[in-house]
């Protein structure tokens, strides 16, 4: 058995707790940052990157300048604090607290095993009456593997059941390791055309596809997620590719789909980035033919949340 | 299920009438008092007599349809008063009925009856007007200042709930153990005078029921419609039987109830009105006997229970002024049914009747009675994930409670275990064990008042008195338990005042105003020959209500962190003038106090430490103190809605709050500042020793998104069984969006019937003041 040695550390963006759709029970879903891809659609923009990055939140901002004064580097414009000076800035958090608002925030701190522990922990006793526990989400969980191999192998010596939830765009190896340590993968498929997924996401559809395979007989828990991105996973060509790789694994596999929300744009700005353009949201089949769709298809689905 | 024709056209009417003042009650309770000999009468005499002469003279009301008849007023919504405990005066009438939130309609012949009739003759001497005389100047000064409300000021010490007594023993049986009692009392004349005033009561429920039996005879004999007539002729029977015996059928068994209920809430307008308590359980006995006899089918009991629903939404509460009305305002008068918990035996009480009776409170959707479920370890999962399936239906309603805490709180009271396992939640969230407890509430005391008195040396700052002890200057004090210190003292002072005010209006109404009818129903006054108001119940607790706990946590907490602890961000000085000046020209500070202090909800141990030291600071004051009729005080954390009105009176506070913002409500965290989700609210909220109340209050709002599935109802399931085994006594969800409630907002008439939870009741929502809506809107809203 390895002992934590809390070196190995995580960079972690968001804990959710009573996160209760991602996995079964109630859980607590940590959201590691940094990802290889970068969907279109992407929900969580804070999670691409693997470096902290600053948040502001312009509704928040009173304009009182006090984020400005106590800049050691000048990186803020005294006369509007939504311009910061990238160059400048070095990410030292003193704005930070230095906002009486609560206006900003480094989205990314770097946090020991033994730190994201005590938080996982903390919602013990409703893991215990739910039959839930801790989701590794992100951006890519699997890009910090030494780190989740750690903590899943804490997790499992302290019976705290673990998911994790990967765009399954990793190394063959490293994604066996981690699975092998997890109690249940939730995988994501999104697009099985290479084209389609280098294009919208920037992935590897192939990888995605082997990783799944090799996972699906190796006797791990797991359930596949594909999200319904209008006009671009739920177009009758992808889901009749979905279909056709589910039905030519060896066991297939139950695969939930996730409902499409369009309340994301709000936090590109917040990062400072331009909002993406985005799916337009009356294009595809939508989530109830999609279904109507597999399932005629033969492959066992559901709504998911 | 849809609904009966019947049950359609009662409903509609329940929901259509408005409210309006009736002074029927008013002018025969005058008129009695106004007779030579009633001024010489012993009070328990004179209120016998009152009682007879209200239930012979009363107008008795048999709308089409009904199964289950009789009313408070003269017809559905109707709203008697009560003169001899509190007279509306002429500009009480003009408010009620002008009033745009909760308004009673006023007719000018009603005007005028008030005018010539009613109040002159108790101008000075109501029940209300002497409590006023007789209070210390410094309890009225802390009246006047906020700082606590008194319930009795204007309604009779209440808030019980009726046991199973009824169901097996007629008003009859009830004499013959009154005769009993009289030959034990030998010659004690006081116990006798008590019994012949039970007796008396006795005799008056049974002619009132007589006189509706012979009604729908009469009324019979001109109706029509055959099928109705047999209805009448049904009714006439069933009047006739109960309550002289004991009910030997479902149906019987309701309307005995509802006699008793008229019975209970025409004597005296207790606080809480009358609640039938544990209702499944009560019935069982007879459903399944009517239904195996073949004279009961689930579909007609149903019937007869939304008969019963819409009784008891006929009745508004009696109408409140004052402060009174700001504490409580709503037309709800708080019973509270019970459903599942525990059995006598300890087992579930859980029955397909509790199924029914969910069912029929869910297809009811009326603001009264409030249904509550009662979960415990040995109750099935099934129970719990109908009530949430109810609690999506988004009228607020169930409230959740847990059993097993209800039966530790009870036991640690003092109780035996098998009275106790007959207890549970009423009005709120307060528990009592139903059928022998006097558990009086008896007003809210507002902990964030005193803590601004506190940080001011024992003055009001709002008007310069002193108000409190004399503590020191806080800008001299060395550590947060200086400021804890303090404040323990302010709270003996306080309550203590409290207290001496309780005891005076408690012996007020043990002196001049007893309630014999009442005490035949509440074990053991006849055995004891002593009036309820006297201390004859078998138990008798006096319960203060500690509001605004979220703020003060976050008060504390906000001293200890920005002023010092490590790296604090002002002074003392500078805290204290921020809040004196109400943060003007200080947004800054006032965000950084808002926005960066460890706040309670987010199982935060910063802040969630001081939970205990709070919790035994209140039970130091109250807990365990002596009442005058033999029991003890006890703690509770409710609102109603009084933390809006307590917010009004209250200056800025620590936390960044403005003055006169509302308060946070029950145990739940300051509107809006819980941010790490339900589970750390319920780890915050269990960080308090709820076996010590006698009952505490949580709210928490969800989105509707968060049940709509069965996977997603069985984790909020699983969410409410881990908090009560932490130790949590209650919960209640409001499942509504935010959108709904703007829209609502903005076009309140497209919203009528929109019904939120507030505190320990639901209300419709833009019957809520504007405060009162926006102060639920910004309560923290848990969505995916």
């Amino acid at each position: 058995m390895r002992k934590s040695t809390g070196s190995m550390k995580a960079r972690v963006f968001q804990f959710k707790r009573y996160s209760v759709h991602d996995g079964p029970g109630i859980r607590t879903t940590v959201f590691l940052k940094g990802c290889p891809l970068s969907c279109h659609w992407c929900h969580n923009p804070e999670g691409i990157l693997s470096v902290p990055q600053m948040v502001f939140m312009a509704s928040r901002c009173i304009g009182c300048g006090n984020c400005a004064s106590v800049c050691p580097s000048g990186a803020i414009d005294p006369k509007d604090p939504s311009r910061i000076c990238m160059e400048r800035c070095d990410l030292c958090g003193i704005c930070v607290e230095g906002c009486p608002a609560a206006a900003r925030e480094i989205a990314g701190m770097d946090a020991t095993p033994t730190e994201v522990m005590d938080l996982v922990e903390r919602d013990i006793p409703f893991y215990g009456t739910s039959g839930g526990g801790v989701t590794f989400s992100g951006g890519e969980p699997l890009l910090q593997a030494d780190f989740l191999e750690e903590i899943l192998v804490e997790c499992r010596d302290r019976g705290i059941h673990t998911a994790v939830d990967t765009s399954c765009c990793a190394p063959e190896e490293v994604f066996m390791r981690v699975s092998r340590l997890a109690d249940l993968m939730l995988c994501d498929i999104k697009l099985v055309d290479d084209g389609e997924m280098l294009h919208y996401t920037g992935g590897d559809a192939s990888r995605v596809l082997d990783n799944i395979r090799l996972l699906a007989g190796s006797g791990s828990a797991f359930i596949l997620r594909m999200p319904v991105i209008p006009g671009i996973t739920d177009t009758e060509r992808n889901l009749q590719l979905v279909a056709e790789f589910l039905l030519g694994l060896p066991l297939m596999p139950d695969l939930q789909l996730l409902p499409y929300h369009s309340s994301w744009r709000d936090k590109y700005s917040r990062l400072g980035l331009p909002p993406p353009e985005g799916p337009d949201p009356d294009e595809g089949l939508g989530i109830i033919r999609a279904l109507d769709f597999l399932r005629e298809a033969g492959v066992l689905t559901a709504r998911g949340n | 299920m849809p609904m009966s024709d019947r049950v359609k056209r009662l409903r509609d009417e329940s929901i259509e009438t408005s409210a309006f003042i009736s002074p029927e009650r008013a002018v025969l309770v005058t008129d009695f008092y106004r007779k030579p000999c009633a001024r010489d009468l012993p009070p328990p005499l004179a209120r016998a007599k009152v009682f007879h002469h209200l239930l012979d003279s009363r107008f008795l009301y048999i709308g089409d349809h009904e199964l289950i008849v009789g009313e408070k007023g003269i017809c559905p919504k109707s709203v008697p008063t009560y003169p001899e405990l509190c007279c509306h005066s002429m500009a009480d009438l003009e408010l009620l009925d002008t009033r745009k939130k909760i308004p009673y309609r006023v007719s000018r012949e009603t005007m005028e009856v008030f005018r010539d009739r009613i109040i002159p003759f108790w101008k000075g001497i109501s029940m209300r007007d002497r409590i006023f005389e007789g209070m210390s100047s410094e309890w009225l000064e802390c009246y006047g200042a906020g700082v606590f409300t008194e319930f009795m000021e204007q309604r009779s010490p209440g808030h019980t709930v009726l046991g199973g007594s009824i169901y097996s023993m007629g008003m009859e049986d009830i004499r013959r153990s009154i005769a009993r009692a009289m030959e034990e009392a030998g010659g004690d004349r006081k116990r006798r005078l008590q019994l012949t005033a039970m007796d008396m009561c006795a005799e008056s429920l049974m002619l009132f029921a007589e006189r509706y039996s012979l009604k729908a005879l009469q009324l019979s004999h001109s109706e029509p419609d055959p099928a109705r007539r047999l209805e009448l002729l049904q009714i006439s029977s069933v009047c006739s039987r109960v309550p002289r015996n004991a009910p030997s059928t479902f149906r019987e068994a309701v309307q005995y109830y509802w006699f008793v209920h008229l019975g209970v809430t025409t004597e005296l307008n207790p606080w809480d009105s009358f609640s039938p308590g544990k209702l499944d359980q009560h019935l069982l006995p007879f459903y399944l006997r009517d239904l195996q006899k073949g004279i009961l089918t689930p579909e007609t009991a149903r019937e007869l229970l939304q008969c019963l629903w819409i009784k008891f939404n006929n009745q508004p509460a009696p109408p409140k002024v004052g402060v009174t009305a700001m504490e409580s305002s709503t037309y709800t008068d708080f019973a509270q049914i019970n459903t599942g918990g525990l059995a006598p035996d300890g087992s579930s009480g859980v029955s397909e009747l509790s199924y029914l009776i969910v069912d029929v409170a869910q297809e009811m959707r009326l603001l009264q009675p409030s249904l509550s479920v009662q979960i415990g370890e040995a109750t099935e999962p099934a129970f719990l994930d109908r009530a949430l399936e109810m609690v999506k239906a988004g009228f607020g309603q169930p409230s959740i409670f847990n059993a097993d805490m209800i039966l530790k709180e009870l036991l640690n009271q003092g109780k035996s275990l098998s009275d106790a396992l007959l207890g549970g939640s009423s009005g709120c969230v307060e528990v009592g064990v139903f059928g022998m407890e006097n558990y009086n509430l008896s007003g809210y005391f507002n902990l964030v008042k005193i803590l601004e008195i506190t940080l001011d040396s024992g003055r009001d700052p709002s008007t310069g008195r002193m108000l409190g002890k004399p503590t020191a200057d806080p800008v001299g004090f060395a550590s947060v338990d200086g400021l804890l210190k303090a404040f323990e003292e302010q709270v003996r002072h306080f309550a203590d005042i409290k207290m001496k005010g309780n005891d005076y209006i408690e012996n007020l109404y043990a002196a001049e105003m007893p309630a014999p009818f009442l005490s035949l129903l509440i074990e053991d006054c006849i055995d004891r020959g002593l009036d309820y108001h006297q201390g004859g119940a078998r138990y008798n607790t006096t319960y203060i209500q500690f509001v605004g706990l979220g703020t003060l946590l976050d008060s504390i907490s906000a001293v200890e962190h920005h002023v010092f602890a490590p790296g604090g961000t002002m002074t003392m000085k500078q805290l204290l003038e921020s809040i004196s000046c109400d943060f003007r020209g200080r947004e800054a500070t006032r965000q950084m106090l808002w926005n960066r202090t460890p706040r309670y909800g987010n199982d935060d141990p910063g802040v969630d430490r001081f939970i205990r030291p709070v919790q035994d600071i209140c039970l130091a004051a109250v807990d365990g103190r002596p009442n005058g009729r033999g029991g003890e005080y006890h703690i509770n954390f409710l609102p109603t809605t009084v933390h809006v009105y307590f917010g009004s009176v209250t200056g800025a506070t620590p936390d960044g709050r403005r003055a006169g913002r509302p308060l946070s409500e029950g145990i739940s965290p300051v509107q809006g500042t819980d941010r790490n989700g339900p589970t750390a609210v319920l780890l915050s909220a269990s960080r308090l020793d709820h076996s010590r109340t006698g009952g505490t209050l949580l709210n928490q709002k969800f989105l509707p998104g968060m049940l709509e599935t069965d996977e997603e109802r069985s984790k909020l399931a699983a969410l409410i069984r881990t908090y009560f085994r932490l130790g949590g006594h209650h919960v209640q969800l409001n499942v509504v969006d935010r959108e709904t409630l703007l829209a609502a907002q903005n076009a309140p008439e497209d919203y009528g019937s929109l019904i939120v939870r507030v505190a320990g009741y639901s209300d419709y929502f833009c019957d809520l003041t504007r405060e009162l809506q926006d102060e639920i809107m910004r309560r923290t809203a848990h969505g995916g």
